[in-house]
Formats: structure tokens, C-alpha cells, sequence
């Protein structure tokens, strides 16, 4: 197996991205603190759910005496993206068994998402080695980092005088334009850009992510298509890099 | 034995019930795309579009939402992005906005 796709190479793509989600768990598990969920009750949620902005939501929800269904409901909203990251992904885990893509799927957050489709653009198949790897490091450090933060977090008094409520942005920046090459790139940055400020503005968080998404997508499926196949079956993958 | 599941606090199925419907998006898309025989092409476009169009509204309220310390770090680190790798424009931009915000922006 070339050291590319080990399980070892998966924890080391994911030093960086973890390094960055480690502030959040902390922040998650301060926030826990603060709203007074128990220490069971705070890892209970980084453990099942694994999904920083969500449990962010859920947690702000739970003291304000909303109705349950719709605590539950916002966390359906907030992850919702994750159904267009299931199905752009899942076409290249086909060489995964059934049990390997049921793990694959709880583990598919936003880094390992976008890593797995820089992979893509890299033309490197994606081993269930190295995606578990990279997926259950992240998933111990968001753990860890939940842990930690409410034990200790509170002694963080200003988190922006150090930055670490802006460090998400730049990081998605940086996946944003590893992207660059791929086709309608700057169309569909633009399109979901505008759109996501202005709902961001308007009907506010976390719909801008939606609106914004289809509005680039929509972009991207308005431009003349490429060298058609008209009549030839067309392949389950974007192309000859796939792997799978 | 009615009374150890009831014992279960409302706390704890609310997260259940959560990570429920997040696993279920995550499983989701896969399972619709998978029962087509073949992805028509337009389809595949939207597909291939979905990163950048997602992680651009993760990005897009930095511009909004805070001051003139995190425009100037955002607009800093696409230049820089463009130029050098990942972590180091990472890692740059961070510094950059502390910088910034400590000057007072």
C-alpha cells in the first residue's frame, strides 16, 4: 500500500484540520458548561453527532425551553449540507464494504469531506485506511477537545484577543481554494458568495449555508455543459480518476 | 422495566434524536444518488460543484459579520492562498488577526 493511502497518512492529513476543530470542541464544551449541560451529557452529543455547528445550536436551544422536535429539527437544518457531501463522496467509496461505508458516513464532517475531494482533484484513490485514519483521529481529538473545554475552558477569558473565534473562516479559505482548478470554479464562488451574504443579512444563520449552496450549484447546472455524451451510458464517477 | 426507559432524561434523547437525523444525512445523499443506474450530466456538474459552493458560505459571513480586521485578514489570505501552502497561509492569517485586532481595527 503506497504511504499515501495508510491509515498513518490519514492521521497526518488530519494533524491540521484537527488542530483547528480543537479549539471549537474546547469552545463546545465551555459552552456546555455555561448552559449547564453535564459533563455526560456534553460528550454524550460530541460522540453521537460529531458535528461542531450543530451541537453549537442544540446546546443554545436546550436552555431556552424549546420544544424538543425542534431542537431536533434545527440540528437536521444545520446538517443538512451533509446530504450533498454524501452523495458527491459516496461515488468514489465504492470499493468500501457495506460496514465500511456506514462507519465512512458517520465520520463524514467538513475537513475529512473536503479532504477527500481534494483526493479527487489529486487523482488519489481514497483507501478506507486512510479515510478512518483521518476521520476517527478527528473524531478522538473533537471528544478530547469537549472534555477539556468544559473541565478547563472557562479559564479561556477572551477568546478573540487570540483569534480563535476567526480561525474556521480562514481555514474553509484555504480548503475554498484548493478547489480552484475545478470547473465553473470562480462562477460558483461567486454566486454562493453573494447569496450567502445576503441571506446571512436577511434571514440569517444557519440558512445562508443552504441558500447560498444552491445558488452556486444552480450556477454550475445553468453553464453549457462540456463535451456532452449524448447517447453513451456515463460513468458513475466524475472521470478517469476514479478509483473505485 | 417501563420505568428504566422512562428514567432515561429528555436530554439524552434529544441528542439521540439528533445524531439520528445527522447520521441520517450523512447516509442520505449516497443512498439516493446510488439507486440511479447512471448520474445524468447535469447532475454531475451540480455534484462537482458542491465544495465550492458549500465552503464559500462557510467563508462569506467573515466579511459581514465582524470589522476591518477580518476583511483585511480574508482578503490577505486569498492573496497568500494563492502562493504558498495551506498551513502556512493558516497560520499567517492567524497571526494577522490578532495583529489587527490588537492595533484596535
Amino acid at each position: 500500500m503506497p504511504s499515501s493511502s495508510s491509515a498513518w497518512a490519514g492521521i497526518r492529513d488530519s494533524i491540521p484540520p484537527s488542530m483547528s476543530a480543537l479549539p471549537f470542541g474546547l469552545l463546545f464544551g465551555t459552552l456546555a458548561f455555561d448552559k449547564g449541560l453535564s459533563l455526560a451529557d456534553a460528550t454524550l452529543m460530541s460522540a453521537t453527532i460529531f458535528g461542531g455547528a450543530s451541537q453549537m445550536v442544540g446546546i443554545e436551544l436546550f436552555r431556552g425551553g424549546v420544544a424538543a422536535w425542534l431542537i431536533v429539527f434545527s440540528i437536521f437544518a444545520v446538517n443538512f449540507r451533509h446530504i450533498l457531501y454524501s452523495a458527491s463522496i459516496g461515488r468514489h467509496l465504492s470499493e468500501f464494504t457495506f460496514l465500511q461505508k456506514a462507519l465512512a458516513f458517520f465520520l463524514l464532517v467538513d475537513p475529512l469531506y473536503a479532504s477527500s475531494e481534494l483526493r479527487i482533484e489529486r487523482k488519489t484513490p481514497i483507501t478506507f485506511a486512510w479515510y478512518a485514519g483521518y476521520g476517527i483521529f478527528m473524531y478522538f481529538i473533537w471528544i478530547a477537545g469537549t472534555v477539556v473545554g468544559y473541565e478547563f475552558g472557562r479559564l479561556i477569558r477572551n477568546p478573540e484577543a487570540i483569534g480563535i473565534d476567526f480561525l474556521l473562516p480562514i481555514y474553509f479559505l484555504g480548503l475554498l481554494l484548493g478547489f480552484r482548478k475545478r470547473q465553473h470554479w470562480l462562477p460558483v464562488v461567486l454566486a454562493s458568495g453573494v447569496a450567502a451574504i445576503i441571506a446571512y443579512l436577511t434571514v440569517g444563520s444557519p440558512w445562508h449555508v443552504g441558500l447560498g449552496s444552491i445558488a452556486g450549484i444552480l450556477v454550475a447546472v445553468l453553464m453549457p455543459l462540456e463535451r456532452e455524451p449524448q447517447d453513451d451510458p456515463v460513468p458513475a464517477s466524475d472521470g478517469p480518476e476514479d478509483m473505485g | 422495566m417501563s420505568s428504566g426507559f422512562m428514567t432515561i432524561p429528555a436530554n439524552v434523547w434529544i441528542i439521540l434524536a439528533g445524531a439520528l437525523v445527522t447520521y441520517a444525512t450523512r447516509f442520505g445523499g449516497h443512498l439516493v444518488i446510488s439507486r440511479m443506474k447512471r448520474i445524468p450530466p447535469r447532475v454531475n456538474v451540480a455534484l462537482n460543484a458542491v465544495p465550492a459552493a458549500v465552503i464559500t458560505t462557510l467563508v462569506a459571513p467573515g466579511f459581514v459579520q465582524h470589522g476591518a480586521a477580518e476583511i483585511i485578514t480574508l482578503l490577505a489570505a486569498i492573496v497568500l492562498g494563492l502562493r504558498l501552502p495551506m498551513m502556512v497561509m493558516f497560520l499567517l492569517g492567524w497571526a494577522l488577526v490578532v495583529a489587527l485586532r490588537a492595533a484596535g481595527l
